[in-house]
């Protein structure tokens, strides 16, 4: 493992030398928000231009990341690290790098940003607007990129400000109140994280006599006791259950995303809820691998909970956008049960899923919205009968829709089938109580979309306008990332599965008695018992 | 008799109470403040008279500070007074609850 | 030669993508004939396919040579998990992929007469080749994701398919209820590929045959049971069957694709496919299979018998047929399964084009008991239909009779009582089918007759003008009445004029003249005016006798209107005798009926009539593959040998199989006896065998409808309510309780400077009762 260490380190030294394309990730933006601090008033329609300028530029340097991104053996370990010490007495450092496990998280940020920004225009005050969605882009590649405990943390809750502004000034309902859940929620979530954090740090320093904030040097170190350490877990797992969203701590979810605009909504769903999945990994699975696999039954059992519950919860709303909130808490619940089954199917199915959400939420957001801009509600009982008016825009709901759905051929399914293959292997009747969500996901999803396209057009309905060229260029990505990864999903996952496998070996290396929950490869039981079929710890 | 240490300290302490009493029970603003005067010299009281009976003259030196401390509040509380009592004609400690929560 | 497997899905596939480009510009019937070509050129790459498959040895060594593997890309590579996407071409495979596109090429070529005029041509043959992309993709897979990603495909296209005509809440409702019903069956293909995965570490088929063996029992239980779940789903077996029925608001040549001839299959496919795990799985699973199948032939039999539908009766044939099959696996006999799944894919293929073309024909009217001797009409259908229907009562020597007589037999070698069980649905299935062909093409020609509903409507609105007229003519009394009065009053003072005329009149005579003249003229006038009040008079009179007539009449009438439609006999639905319409005279019938007594029902183009003429021949000669006289002859036995791991063979003597075969007939024989005498010779009222709770589906659907509607809603509702209430109370509630700690512990800033100086006194003097209390002295 200190090879790995050395490796993190002689790859930051040689990325230090190039162009900072990381720390450029993160600072673009918020000088981004600084220049549309200083434009003038008086012409507006800038705003909206230099902010997608500057949100493509950091898309396109993402694509940069992903082509320059080494695959095989280097594929393990951090890249294209960026490090300076920051607060040297308290062995703080601004300590950027990217992984495997990262890279399409931070890809999928890049893209969803100018989308988000070009496709919604801000409905007053654009500069506000605009600078804070490019804030909370800031905060969301440093969450995904740092490597320090204390900037991740800083970046963690930096993201909580744009989003209340966004939710509170542009949002609309019941916006003040969703905002002000929102915030409060999740900030007690993490404050909780400040203290493990500071704890880690410090109990480290008491082992070891280094005080370092450092993930990688803390996680290889493994100095804490047992018992402490599945405390300072529980602290971090609270912020990410809270940011995930995890049962029972989700119900800020429905509100800020009824009550957010658009844009908000689209981020929110496409990305904020990742940096808890996220940390989940990164942070509770590799800094406390122990904790982790003691926790995981619990976890596990939580997020099938919040599978069936969101699902059953979501059939029974009235609003489209709460509807497609709810449907939210039930893919993540999949993917933290892929998370914590701790093998490699279900991690990357996990990571997987992760982007997939992303892709379709987030475009199921953009749809919602774009209908709400026509027809000025949400309530499914207004809408219905949109199929005849608009057949290209119900077509592109009803490919979304099914991606959602998890139809085999699009990206949700492979993202669930190894979600559900990995949980099965390690947790097998967790699985298969989680495989009938896909079920009551086919329920509620094709319920809702009856409701609203097929029947009768009423009134006004009748008169909705298709989709137009502009927003279906704005869907374009959607749809090509959702049909590509469903059909060729190699690429991605071959990124991906060194980190992971390192991961993994990562736990097993640090924790007794555990071995990867794997299938019986080439073994062929001929006894009488089931449960010796499958590896299981 | 023997004029002690201890008779100056129970004055003191007498004078404390009184002073103490006062305040709380009175409602004048003025007969407050000088109820505080009484505490403050009181204390001072004390302060010499330890300071007599340990030979330190740190004793000494509290009551000048005590004393200016004394003066200035006072200064400072009357014109609050003066202040509060142009608006409102023989208001007491009661009527004056602005900064309530 | 077998490289050419690729294209079978490969065609379909380009005819989906092309469409979906330019479909609406090519408009009909050019996209029409695109996805057609797709489909034709898919069955000549199937075509090549087998023929290159012949060429592979069945038995070159041990391994079984007949099986080609073609891997495209790799699909899923995580991890230990390794699946690609790649095709496998075994005999098997290649079977179900030629009837497949045979029979999909022509269903797409009948579909260009059947959706001419529809507004979204285009699209449907979209559907259907994108459809017909995911069944083979199905079929070819070389891997158990591969066969799910078409499982799921066909699932999601027949959900597309089905609510075609979305307006109508109903259509999209079926179409609903296909993919979730079916999605249940999905979760059980889902675990039993996870348990697949965690056993011997690999989906692909040539792995699981290969190891299959070595399977614990009780796993290689749990993954057919798991196999069967997903199976129940899309096979339409009992009790996920509620789709099929409602699948029916598709377009009949959907129905008849989907419904008939591939994506019902599948789940024979997959539980044939799987063979190797379902032999060493426990005994009473398979018999679990069989026993589901059988219970679902009869079940759905019953059904069908009571259905007026035409789509009906064949939507609960193909359920009960797909038991059949499903019975046949149960017991061990795959290639008899298979057989009948060929056999039944050529004659319910071609039920369903006939009915599609009687439809079509017929105005869309889909109720039976409106058709009747339709033979002359449409004798193409009438005669394809036919044959179809032989084929599939049983009789010899059309194809049905060979492959249901050989899972009969295979029946009664392993349980006499699912012998008797397939014996009794064949009986039924004869009849429902007879009953089905008499009622269409034989009889009386029942299309122009008024139907009850239509007099009921007559009369109604019949009823309502009289009474209407009733009140207008009691209005008319009342004024013909003030008009009598009105002239007796007028003759009364005609009559005093006249009478104080003739007096002046007598007086005048003695004056003079001018007096007499104006005596005279003024006696004239005043006897016209009593002549005009009389003729006024009776006038009235005449009037309000008319009036009185008028109303007794209309009275009259609505007695009548009201007698005819309480249910008398002669507007009652009767197959023979044609409705007695009473008085009722021709001009008042209906505008429906009318415009159906001008109505000509006519034969359907070529392009509808050509492919139900080629199913024909098929379901004449397919019986050929298997035939059971000599071992040679057993094509398909052979044939699929290398794809099976426990070829099944029966054991019965010649003469117990000959017994058997001749029962079957007899029971076809009996089953269409019954009919043709209820429903041609009228002996037997109908109504002691259409029993109202068949026709109600035994309210199995209504039951699971009112029990999602009702407690599966309020449980639903439940956990939004208490998500709504106590998981975000909580959350609420947090909040509500620092706002109310904070409003109670801001009284303690009163504002009052004293209460302040006496907190800060209490406070001290605590303080220093604390030191003092921990000092030692």
């Amino acid at each position: 493992m200190s090879a790995l260490l050395l490796a993190t380190e002689a790859a930051g030294n040689e990325a230090a030398a190039s162009f900072p394309v990381l720390s450029a990730l993160v600072v673009l933006p918020i000088l981004g928000a600084l220049l549309l601090l200083l434009l003038p008033n008086s012409r507006p329609e800038y705003f909206k231009q230099v902010a997608f300028l500057v949100s493509a530029a950091v898309g396109g340097m993402a694509i940069w990341v992903l082509t320059d991104f080494q695959t095989g053996v280097h594929a393990a370990e951090f890249q294209l690290q960026n490090s300076h010490t920051w607060i040297e007495s308290m062995g703080i450092s601004w300590h950027l790098g990217i992984d495997g496990i990262s890279l399409w998280l931070v890809v999928l940020t890049g893209l969803i940003f100018p989308i988000a920004i070009i496709a919604i225009d801000a409905e007053h005050e654009p500069k506000a607007y605009y600078g804070w969605l490019l804030v909370l882009e800031a905060g969301c590649m440093g969450v995904f990129l740092a490597l320090d405990l204390f900037a991740f943390f800083v970046f963690f809750e930096i993201v909580l400000v744009p989003m209340y502004f966004l939710i509170g000034k542009w949002g609309h309902g019941e916006r003040a109140y969703a905002a002000t859940k929102f915030f409060i929620y999740t900030m007690f979530g993490s404050a909780l994280m400040l203290v493990g954090i500071l704890s880690l740090a410090f109990l480290n320093e008491a082992e070891t006599g280094i005080l370092t904030f450092n993930l990688v040097e803390l996680a290889e170190s493994q100095m804490i006791a047992t018992t402490t350490a599945r405390w300072i877990f529980l602290s971090f797992a609270l912020a990410f259950a809270v940011k995930v969203p995890l049962f029972p701590v989700h119900t800020w979810l429905p509100d800020a995303h009824t009550n957010a605009p658009t844009a908000g909504s689209v981020i929110l769903a496409a990305v904020m809820l990742k940096l808890g999945t996220y940390g989940f990994l990164r942070f509770g699975v590799y800094l406390f691998p122990e904790a982790a696999v003691f926790f995981a039954p619990a976890l596990v059992t939580l997020g099938v909970i919040g599978i069936i519950y969101g699902a059953i919860a979501a059939t029974m709303q009235h609003d489209l956008k709460r509807l497609v909130a709810y449907s939210s808490v039930a893919h993540l619940g999949f993917i933290v049960i892929g998370i914590f089954s701790l093998n490699t199917e279900g991690i990357e199915g996990g990571i997987l899923q992760m982007v997939n959400h992303g892709l379709s939420t987030g475009a199921l957001f953009l749809l919602v919205g774009w209908i709400y801009d026509r027809l000025h509600t949400r309530q499914i009982s207004e809408l219905g009968g949109l199929q005849k008016p608009a057949p290209i825009f119900a077509g592109v709901f009803m490919v979304v829709m099914l991606s959602s759905i998890g139809l085999p051929g699009l990206n949700g399914f492979v993202g669930e089938f190894l979600i559900l293959l990995g949980a099965f292997s390690a947790h097998r009747w967790w699985a298969v109580v989680a495989a009938t969500g896909v079920i009551i996901a086919a329920l509620y999803l094709l319920w809702a979309y009856q409701r609203v396209f097929h029947g009768p057009a009423k009134g006004d309905n009748a008169k909705m306008k298709d989709l137009t060229l502009r927003e279906g260029l704005i869907m374009l990505p959607f749809l090509v990332g959702i049909v590509f990864m469903g059909v060729y999903p190699k690429p991605v996952i071959e990124r991906m599965e060194p980190a992971v496998d390192a991961l993994i070996q990562h736990v097993e290396d640090h924790v007794d008695d555990f071995d990867e929950p794997v299938a019986n490869i080439g073994v062929v039981v001929e006894d009488h018992s089931e449960d010796e079929t499958e590896g299981d710890h | 008799m023997e004029v002690s240490t201890d008779w100056y300290l129970i004055l003191s302490a007498v004078l404390f109470s009184i002073g103490a009493t006062g305040l709380l029970i009175r409602r004048n603003p003025l007969v407050m403040f000088m109820c505080v005067e009484l505490m403050l010299n009181a204390v001072n009281i004390s302060f010499v008279a330890l300071g007599t009976e340990l030979n330190d003259v740190s004793g000494q030196i509290a009551v000048f500070f005590v004393l200016v401390v004394a003066a200035v509040e006072v200064v400072v509380g009357l014109a609050l007074v003066v202040a509060i009592n142009r608006r409102r004609r023989g208001a007491t400690a009661d009527d004056i609850s602005v900064l309530r929560g | 030669m077998v490289e050419a497997a690729w294209l079978i899905p490969a065609f379909p596939l380009a005819g989906f993508l092309l469409l979906l480009l330019v479909g609406p510009k090519l408009g009909e019937p050019r996209s029409g004939w695109i996805a057609t070509a797709a489909m034709g050129g898919s069955f000549a790459a199937a075509v090549t396919t087998y023929i290159g498959l012949l060429g592979l040895d069945a038995h070159g060594d041990a391994d079984n040579d007949r099986q080609y593997v073609q891997t495209l890309f790799e699909w899923v590579p995580a991890g230990d998990f390794q699946v690609d996407i790649g095709f496998l071409v075994d005999p098997l495979s290649v079977t179900m992929t030629l009837f497949i596109t045979g029979v999909g090429a022509l269903i797409h070529l009948y579909s260009i007469g059947y959706m001419h005029g529809d507004p979204k041509f285009s699209k449907f043959f979209l559907y259907l080749n994108l459809f017909a992309f995911s069944m083979l993709m199905l079929v070819l897979g070389d891997n158990m994701l591969l066969t799910f990603l078409g499982w799921e495909g066909v699932g999601a296209c027949s959900y597309f398919l089905i609510a075609f005509w979305f307006d109508d809440e109903a259509n999209a409702s079926a179409g609903k209820k296909a993919f979730v019903t079916n999605r249940i069956g999905d979760w059980g293909f889902m675990v039993a590929m996870f348990l697949m995965f965690t056993t011997i570490g690999s989906i692909q088929y040539t792995d699981i045959f290969a190891n299959a063996a070595g399977i614990s029992e009780s796993t290689a239980t749990a993954i057919t049971l798991l196999l069967l779940v997903g199976a129940v789903g899309k096979s339409a077996q009992i009790p996920l069957f509620v789709w099929l029925p409602d699948a029916m608001a598709g377009p009949t040549p959907v129905s008849a694709l989907i419904h008939a001839a591939t994506m019902v299959t599948s789940g024979v496919y997959l539980l044939t496919r799987m063979n190797g795990v379902i032999d060493v799985s426990a005994s009473w699973a398979p018999t679990t299979i069989a026993w589901v199948g059988a219970a679902t032939a009869l079940f759905a039999a019953t059904i069908a018998v009571a259905q007026n539908d035409i789509k009906k009766v064949l939507a609960y044939s193909t359920v009960s047929q797909l038991g059949y099959m499903f019975l046949a696996i149960g017991t061990g006999a795959y290639v008899a399964a298979i057989f009948h799944m060929i056999t039944h894919a050529f004659f319910k293929a071609l039920l369903f084009l006939g009915s599609g073309s009687v439809i079509h024909g017929m105005d869309n009217d889909q109720d039976m008991r409106h058709y009747g001797a339709l033979r002359k009409l449409m004798p193409i259908t009438s005669a394809t239909f036919i044959i179809g229907w032989l084929a599939i009562a049983g009789v010899p020597p059309f194809a049905g009779f060979w492959s249901k007589d050989e899972i009969l037999a295979f029946a009664w070698e392993e349980n006499k009582l699912l012998w008797a069980v397939g014996f009794i649905t064949a009986i039924l299935t004869a009849f429902y089918m007879s009953r089905q062909v008499f009622m269409t093409f034989f009889g009386r020609y029942r299309f122009a007759d008024v139907r009850a509903e239509e007099l009921e409507e007559l009369a109604a609105m019949k009823v309502a003008a009289a009474e209407t007229a009733v009140t207008e003519a009691e209005a008319g009394i009342g004024d013909a009445e003030a008009a009598v009065a009105k002239a007796t009053e007028k003759l009364e003072k005609a009559s005093e004029k006249l009478v104080t005329r003739e007096a002046e009149m007598a007086d005048a005579d003695a004056a003079d003249e001018k007096a007499t003249e104006k005596a005279t003229k003024n006696l004239d006038k005043a006897r016209d005016g009593v002549e005009k009040a009389q003729v006024a008079a009776d006038e009235a009179t005449t009037a309000v006798e008319a009036a009185r007539r008028a109303v007794s009449a209309a009275q009259a009438q609505v007695a009548h209107v009201a007698a005819a439609s309480m249910g008398s006999g002669s507007l009652e639905f009767d197959l023979f005798v044609a409705p007695d319409l009473g008085d009722i005279a021709e001009e008042d019938l209906p505008e429906a009926a009318r415009a159906r007594r001008e109505y000509h029902p006519h034969e359907s183009p070529w392009t509808m009539t050509l492919p139900l003429v080629i199913l024909a021949g098929a379901a004449i000669v397919a019986g050929g593959m298997n035939l059971p006289f000599a071992s040679d002859l057993h094509f398909l036995d052979h044939w699929l040998e290398p794809t099976l791991v426990h070829p099944a063979h029966l054991t019965s003597s010649a003469s117990v199989k000959w017994i058997l075969a001749i029962v079957a007939v007899m029971g076809g024989a009996i089953g269409i006896a019954a009919a043709v005498m209820i429903y041609l010779k009228g002996r037997f009222p109908a109504s002691k065998v259409e029993l109202p709770i068949m026709a109600e589906g035994w309210r199995f659907d209504e039951s699971i409808a009112n029990f999602m509607g009702g407690p599966g809603r309020k449980g639903f509702d439940l956990v939004a309510w208490f998500d709504a209430t106590f998981v975000d109370g909580a959350v609420n509630g947090v909040g509500r309780v620092v706002r109310e700690g904070g409003g109670q512990l801001r009284r303690l800033q009163s504002g009052l400077v004293r209460s302040y100086a006496a907190m800060v006194a209490i406070g001290a003097i605590g303080l220093i009762i604390w030191f003092l209390s921990r000092a030692s002295f």
